[in-house]
């Protein structure tokens, strides 16, 4: 009962109320509260050692206005504007082709080709390089985890931490490392191992948590769903919301809309390059457009009604 | 316990370096492993750039050449020291890597294979045609040994030790560079040049490094051939001998340290060996590349640590 220090709020008390209910349901309240203690502990602790409490005011960490990607002459996005709190887990959704990915390559730098304004907390991002976006705070999880397989967990994990090394000393990435595997307790099972050898979702937590070791204020996520298992991906949405809850901003983009919009505070709908629907991530969950074209629901309604 | 056995294996290889140099007095195996020496510091330079940074480059002869050509210039058309030739050698072999690697680099894969493979040879071109410099083909004559203070190279022993004692000195700063940060970068790059990017790498700026660094360290290796022989000609640094260091990274094992060693050892000493099968050398030496290709895949180094650790698991049951 000692760590009922760390809920301080009213929000966290009654989170720890429910879950000593549940953990009479199961008569294990050790164990229940053992895991709720570490992802509230660490969560909190983590994003509170990147961010100032200033921030979980409602302001714009990212502001995008008027954007237009290319590739080559081809344009695959076609003038998209949008804005995400700090604080908050603001998801993008769409089908194939829809300009999610080519987004977030924009925000991190990885795709120089754009005009329209990009800025980061007022500032715009314009010319900057992955390296000079990662120093101010953007961390990308990209499709496909792109984790380092022959490289081991832990040289992961460092090279997380590759843009920090200059300025500060190795203590801090040190603790940041017993931070994550605290975070994800299987990265310290698999610590030496080879990152090839890890399961699909063990390999998404890496990538997670080779994002966090570079101590982003915005954390952008490429399908993080991709190919898991329902019960990783809630496991992982869970972790999400946990980081959140300690003021980091999180942009998910996902395909898998009914989890994504679950966790998120706001959602925005992408359309071959487009916005075509945003709003509060609860009204969109409940908007027949977005049920019918994401969620698979009403798939009879779709029907009759065509 | 890595690091240990690291410094195990380093104090194990000095030795044997030591012993063989005090116990050796045949001229020709003294020679024998003085190449090896050099062939070592070849590979390894390439090692950095192909095995870890996983950048190919076919024309690495090239920086062992202006090495060569560079010290050969300075100490015998205009009697510069030996000493202060190096310095010279080396810097320019870097200077040119850094102007070709700007532009190369942005190419990969097979493209920048082409692109080192053109640059090989126009450096080889220059080597033969501009012969007012570089005495053309018939090559360049009449270079001094080194000195330092009072100490004259010219025996077999004592440019054993020499090279030798660079080996080891380049062993060391390659193992630290890889057990590093920047090391561990590079290595990123190999595995994806995209992620090592999201993750904050600046992934063209390291690249050119490495590359020069390979440059000079191929420099050096130039600057003792040429002090060794006394002789040099175009032909040791044409295409060709771009696609034996490649070769010897290849077969010892890329991205190992100790790969560099094995390979060279290995590319060095089977012409040596093969000679009895006289006209059928050629083929015997292609066959046995072949083999050690297709039986261990990964190189030497790692093929025999398998091979020990499969060994290892089936006495154990």
């Amino acid at each position: 009962m000692t760590e009922i220090g760390i809920f301080k709020t009213d929000a966290d008390q009654s989170l720890f109320h429910s879950v000593i209910q549940i953990s009479n349901l199961f008569r294990n309240s050790d164990f229940v509260l053992r895991i709720y203690g570490i992802l509230k502990h660490q969560g909190l602790e983590l994003a509170n050692r990147w961010q100032n409490p200033k921030s979980s005011k409602k302001h714009a960490m990212l502001r995008i206005r008027n954007l237009k990607c290319f590739y080559g002459r081809i344009m695959a996005i076609k003038g998209i504007s949008l804005s995400v709190n700090a604080g908050e887990i603001t998801c993008l959704i769409g089908a194939n082709g829809s300009g999610k990915s080519t987004l977030l390559s924009a925000v991190c730098g990885l795709l120089p080709d754009w005009t329209g304004e990009i800025e980061l907390k007022g500032q715009s991002i314009k010319g900057l390089d992955p390296p000079a976006l990662v120093r101010r705070g953007i961390s990308l999880v990209p499709e496909g985890r792109l984790i380092f397989p022959p490289l081991s967990v832990m040289d992961n994990l460092k090279l997380g931490a590759y843009t920090r090394y200059k300025k500060k000393a190795a203590g801090a990435v040190e603790e940041d490392l017993e931070s994550m595997m605290s975070l994800f307790p299987i990265l310290r099972e698999r610590f030496r191992q080879p990152a090839g050898t890890l399961s699909g979702g063990e390999q998404q937590m890496l990538a997670i948590a080779r994002a966090l070791m570079a101590r982003p204020r915005l954390l952008l996520l490429d399908e993080p769903s991709m190919g898991l298992a329902p019960m990783i991906v809630e496991k992982i949405m869970e972790v999400l919301e946990v980081l959140r809850s300690g003021g980091l901003t999180i942009v998910l983009v996902e395909q898998n809309a009914l989890a994504a919009l679950e966790a998120a505070d706001r959602g925005y709908v992408l359309e071959t390059g487009a916005v075509v629907l945003q709003g509060a991530a609860d009204e969109l969950l409940a908007d027949k457009d977005v049920k019918r074209a994401y969620l698979g629901k009403d798939y009879g309604d779709f029907y009759d009604a065509g | 316990m890595n690091d240990k056995a690291n410094k195990i294996a380093y104090a194990v290889f000095a030795l044997a370096v030591i012993l063989l140099g005090w116990q050796v007095d045949n001229e020709y195996y003294l020679q024998l492993m003085i190449f090896i020496g050099l062939n070592t510091l070849l590979a390894l330079s390439l090692n950095m750039l192909m095995g870890y940074a996983g950048q190919i480059s076919l024309g690495h002869a090239a920086f062992y050449g202006i090495g060569a050509y560079v010290t050969a210039i300075l100490t015998t058309t205009y009697q510069v020291a030996p000493l202060l030739a190096l310095p010279a050698a080396v810097g320019t072999a870097m200077l040119v890597a850094w102007f070709v690697g700007i532009p190369t680099l942005r190419l990969s894969g097979y493209y920048l294979g082409m692109g080192t493979l053109g640059f090989g040879m126009i450096v080889h071109i220059v080597f033969r045609e501009w012969s007012s410099l570089t005495g053309g083909a018939s090559g360049f004559v009449g270079i001094p040994p080194l000195e330092i203070g009072p100490v004259v190279f010219a025996s077999g022993k004592n440019y054993f030790f020499l090279v030798w004692s660079v080996v080891m000195l380049c062993l060391i700063m390659c193992r630290r560079i890889i057990d590093s940060r920047v090391g561990r970068a590079l290595r990123s790059i190999h595995d994806g040049e995209k992620a090592a990017a999201a993750v904050g790498v600046d992934t063209k700026k390291l690249k050119l490094q490495v590359f020069v660094l390979s440059a000079g360290m191929a420099a050096l290796a130039g600057f003792l051939y040429a002090h060794l022989v006394y002789f040099i000609s175009p032909g040791t640094f044409s295409f060709v001998a771009s696609i034996r260091i490649v070769t010897m990274v290849v077969i010892g094992g890329m991205a190992s340290i100790w790969g560099a060693l094995l390979g060279a050892s290995l590319l060095t000493l089977l012409p040596e060996w093969l000679h009895a099968f006289s006209e059928f050398e050629m083929v015997v030496y292609g066959l046995i590349l072949m083999s050690v290709m297709i039986f261990l895949p990964r190189g030497l180094t790692r093929g025999v640590l398998d091979v020990y650790e499969r060994y290892r698991k089936s006495h154990e049951r």
